[in-house]
């Protein structure tokens, strides 16, 4: 019998999924006989051509990783949905939008403005930017679109499974690694990840008390946190009790609030304003002004809340065509 | 929210509003009882308490086409449970201060604490929050659609409904 073939890709993201399945150290031997990589452009020499030339449906499983914003990361997913019987969102990039996924604070003109005049790196005296097509030397030259809005992979193309994380633990790739090899999948749509709050398998978890009480609000450079604590009770906004579990609480051990890389857990539609809602209840005061005051403790209040959701939240991305809109960034 | 589309007509604002069974829904019942006129662009969705109000639902309703979200609960000291209405100020605040980063202006989100015998008070309120969403004009998010990727700004919102769906 043929081994199943296997594929990954990468989109907006920073190399840190390849990363994750290269840490499955030695474990990665036994996977590597059991299927065929046939494409893994960023470790393997493989080519978009190869992939092409494949029957749709030809590779058992697709991963792709990275967050959607060119038109070309678009192409890929597409190729890689018609070429997989299988898709998985691999990553918090792939399955919320992830840290490129911020990108949709700003609009592209902001961002190009940005990254190709205004950064004090930049030497650009004629203000040349990427465009999609130019023609130099009597040669046409293209680039890929790139995209206003930043967007997850399902809201490109059809997604069977999500692998969450940024990156998504070793244990759990390798426990849907065993899940697939073993036919042994949930129900298509599932995140292959406990459904249960971080908080419940914190190693804190004893020092929650029943209400967390919250009467301001610091970031962990500020003091030295208590490494027993639960970290929401001494003030840092830990994303614990609004994130799903299956990381092993690895930030908590290091004494890091949870900044939410794997997302909500099911019933949860909108990673942010839920999360808004268990700290909001939790601030200390029935004062306006005082309420105010802590609220305005939290420093970037959308990249706490939304750091790897934004693209996958109710919104998608800040609203550029209001009145008086977002003055404060 | 199914209103016909009518490119030619005025803006009329959409509202959601969200009541507590207690308080703010009893007074609308007492205005229409009472036979008091209001601006009629509410939806008003009635919930046990404010304080049952997630910010999910509010970030919904903007997201599938409200203009503004006008939230009614028991004034302080009156909430059937207690502290349910304290709850809703906090995250409410929060809300707003959330709206503003993401480009959607604060006014377009209301609270106010009307009891049951304030059928008035929800007839002014319901009029103070159309006029203001009404000079804000149409609340503009962009669509998710693949499309709408290969527009410009000025096509994106040349209509009503924000562009290319």
């Amino acid at each position: 019998m043929s081994k199943p073939k296997v594929g990954f890709y990468w989109c907006a993201s920073c190399g840190g999924c390849e990363e994750a399945v290269v840490d499955l150290a030695e474990k990665i031997i036994d996977v590597v006989g059991l299927v065929d990589i046939v494409f893994w452009p960023v470790a393997l020499d493989f080519k978009r051509s190869d992939m092409e030339k494949m029957k749709d449906g030809e590779m058992a499983v697709g991963f792709v990783n990275g967050a959607i914003r060119t038109s070309e990361q678009f192409e890929m997913a597409e190729l890689m949905r018609r070429k997989s019987q299988c898709l998985i969102a691999f990553g918090s990039c792939a399955h919320l939008g992830g840290v490129p996924g911020l990108a949709n604070l700003y609009d592209r003109e902001a961002i190009l403005r940005r990254v190709y005049q205004e950064a004090p790196s930049v030497v650009n005296p004629e203000n040349i930017r990427p465009a999609v097509d130019t023609h130099v030397s009597g040669v046409n030259l293209s680039l890929p679109e790139f995209w206003r809005t930043v967007k997850t992979l399902d809201q490109v193309v059809d997604v069977d499974y999500y692998l969450p994380g940024c990156p998504p633990p070793v244990k759990l790739i390798g426990d849907a690694l065993g899940a697939i090899l073993g036919g042994k999948l949930p129900p298509r749509g599932a995140v292959l990840a406990p459904d249960k709050a971080l908080c419940s398998d914190c190693p804190r978890r004893d020092s929650k008390p029943e209400k967390v009480i919250l009467k301001e609000l610091r970031r962990p450079h500020e003091f030295l946190a208590d490494s027993r604590e639960c970290l929401l009770t001494q003030g840092i906004l830990c994303m614990g009790p609004s994130t799903r579990s299956g990381c092993d609480a690895a930030c908590i051990d290091a004494n890091m609030p949870c900044t939410g890389c794997l997302g909500p857990t099911d019933e949860v539609r909108d990673f942010g304003a839920k999360a808004l809602a268990a700290i909001a209840t939790s601030i200390d005061s029935d004062d306006e002004a005082e309420i105010n005051a802590i609220i305005n403790q939290a420093v970037d209040p959308v990249g706490v809340l939304y750091r790897y959701s934004l693209p996958s939240s109710l919104l998608h991305r800040r609203a550029t065509g209001n009145t008086d809109g977002g003055s404060s960034k | 929210m199914s209103d016909e589309k009518n490119e030619n007509k005025p803006f009329e604002p959409r509202i959601v509003a969200f009541f507590c069974n207690w308080c703010t829904y009893t007074a609308a019942d007492l205005a229409g009882t009472s036979r008091m006129t209001y601006a009629p662009n509410a939806r008003i969705v009635r919930l046990m308490c404010s304080g049952r109000l997630d910010p999910q639902h509010v970030l919904a309703a903007f997201r599938e086409g409200a203009d503004g979200v006008l939230i009614g609960g028991c004034h302080f000291g009156d909430c059937h449970y207690q502290k349910g209405n304290y709850r809703a100020r906090r995250r409410y605040m929060m809300l707003k201060r959330l709206l503003q980063e993401m480009g959607i202006e604060p006014k377009r989100l209301r609270l106010e604490w009307i009891s049951a015998s304030e059928g008035d008070k929800v007839q002014k309120t319901m009029n103070e929050m159309v006029e203001t969403v009404r000079k804000l004009g149409p609340l503009r998010l962009e669509p998710l659609s693949l499309n709408a990727e290969y527009y410009t700004d000025q096509e994106m919102f040349s209509s009503r409904e924000g562009g290319p769906q």
